[in-house]
């Protein structure tokens, strides 16, 4: 298990060489987007229009944060259940996308994609919003403000702390670690 | 016949609901310092530090837990000889509810079904809140109180079993939905199971159980052994902290039953994150 400090956007010679179980702490800029800004961002894609931020590289956070106390850039914002976003990530990774952050598996498919296009599925602690939300130091709704806690968002973060779950070689550390750990009788 | 201010129910359930969403309650912040010393596995070490971490700033910074704050779930015992002055019992949860998640700057996670447009701005901050009633003896109202988030509620599961089924099939329907569950419910989890009754029985008995405070056990020693034996199970799963591999994937099995209909066995498994925000006051 290597540690690696990484900033965004991500290049592929970042994401190949990370393995399954390596720990990463992620700088700069990453977007938000849950279930409802996916199947609105997938289809500009698939329609060739404009997209709200630059996605060649780009680390997308399936979050939908508290609101921020007066003051603070954001509210708690871990990370949400990926497997939502199964049906739409594939699209986002061909075209150049290269990171995504959330909890819980993922399909074949996307496993798949990060194989072919060299992308990364990152594990955050699920239920740890107060201290990852420390780790935000921006956040600004850049596009569908009209989804609330689902809009996109970009977010400058500082030493964000992740898990790769899904590496660019087909390795899954949630099947690597249960099996590990798993009683037959 | 006692009397209570409807204000002062409002007010009650806002501040339960301000400080559940900043203060993991000490029954499961104990089984995970537990949990931290006992599991096997580094990676799922290091996401229960985490967590007992967030816990701490949670609590010392006045922050949510996590960013889902839930749908408010509430358990309600009003006693026979007790009225609600001012307005109705409902109301007053509704509003407390309502005040409490505005307050807290809590996020308001309640939508329609298929637009899924936030119901905020037309039913109400995070509203409607989940309420079950019951009418009870004496002249109190007890209010239990969980913020149930989504993660957990996806992987829940209910079925209705033929009686044949008996303790083996339940011991193995409870295994199946979880370990289909994987990390996806943020294991350690705290599973609740409804046992008997109806369909809706069941589901809504399963739900009661995460009331329950970790270390409690049920009162009948056959089902008090057999919470045991699936938490054993359930922990042989090898699923860990976040699903990343471990031994610690539940910190407890509660088992609610019910007498059921001859023809059926009812069974309900409802999931409860390991940020199990749960509390209950007497008014």
């Amino acid at each position: 298990m290597a540690e690696y400090h990484l900033n965004t956007p991500l290049n592929e010679e970042d994401t190949r060489k990370l393995k399954a179980g390596d720990v990463v702490y992620l700088n700069g800029t990453i977007y938000t987007a849950r279930d409802a800004a996916h199947a609105r961002l997938v289809k500009l894609l698939e329609n060739g229009e404009e997209f709200p931020f630059p996605i060649k590289g780009s680390v997308i956070y399936f979050v939908g944060p508290t609101p921020p106390k007066p003051g603070d850039p954001i509210g708690s914002a871990g990370p949400t259940t990926s497997y939502r976003m199964d049906s739409y990530s594939p699209t986002m990774l061909k075209h150049g996308s290269r990171g995504m952050i959330g909890k819980g598996g993922r399909s074949q498919e996307v496993k798949d994609a990060c194989k072919e296009y060299g992308g990364i599925y990152f594990g955050a602690t699920g239920g740890a919003g107060a201290l990852l939300g420390k780790q935000i130091k921006s956040a600004k709704v850049i596009a569908y403000p009209e989804l609330g806690p689902e809009a996109v968002r970009e977010l400058t973060v500082e030493e964000f702390p992740v898990v790769v779950v899904n590496d660019t070689y087909g390795n899954d550390l949630y099947q690597l670690g249960r099996e590990q750990f798993e009683v037959k009788d | 016949m006692r009397e209570v201010e409807y204000n002062d129910i409002v007010e009650a359930v806002k501040n339960m609901i301000m400080t559940t969403a900043t203060n993991l309650p000490e029954d499961t912040l104990e089984y995970l310092e537990t949990a931290y010393k006992e599991e096997k596995s580094e990676v799922s070490k290091k996401v229960i530090a985490q967590l007992l971490e967030n816990a701490k700033i949670a609590r010392d910074e006045k922050r949510p837990l996590c960013q889902d704050t839930g749908l408010a779930v509430f358990f309600v015992r009003v006693g026979a000889d007790v009225r609600v002055v001012g307005g109705l019992l409902k109301d007053a949860i509704n509003e407390g509810t309502e005040k409490g998640y505005t307050d807290a700057y809590l996020r308001a996670s309640t939508c329609e079904p298929f637009s899924r447009a936030n119901l905020k701005d037309t039913v109400g901050y995070n509203l409607p809140a989940i309420i079950h009633f019951d009418i009870v003896e004496g002249d109190k109202i007890e209010i239990e109180y969980a913020a149930k988030g989504g993660g957990s509620e996806n992987v829940s599961r209910a079925r209705v079993f033929p009686p044949a089924a008996g303790k083996e099939g339940i011991i193995n329907y409870v295994k199946e939905v979880i370990s289909d569950a994987g990390g996806n419910p943020c294991p350690p989890i705290t599973v609740g199971v409804g046992i008997g009754g109806t369909f809706e029985k069941a589901c809504i008995s399963s739900k009661h159980a995460l009331f329950r405070d970790l270390g409690t056990k049920n009162p009948d020693p056959e089902m008090a052994e057999l919470e045991e034996i699936i938490l054993e199970e359930i922990n042989k799963l090898g699923i860990g902290a976040m699903g990343m591999g471990g031994t610690k994937t539940a910190l407890g099995v509660h088992i609610e039953a019910n007498p059921c209909h001859i023809a059926s066995l009812p069974v309900s498994v409802n999931v409860q994150c390991h940020s199990s925000r749960h509390t209950h006051i007497t008014i």
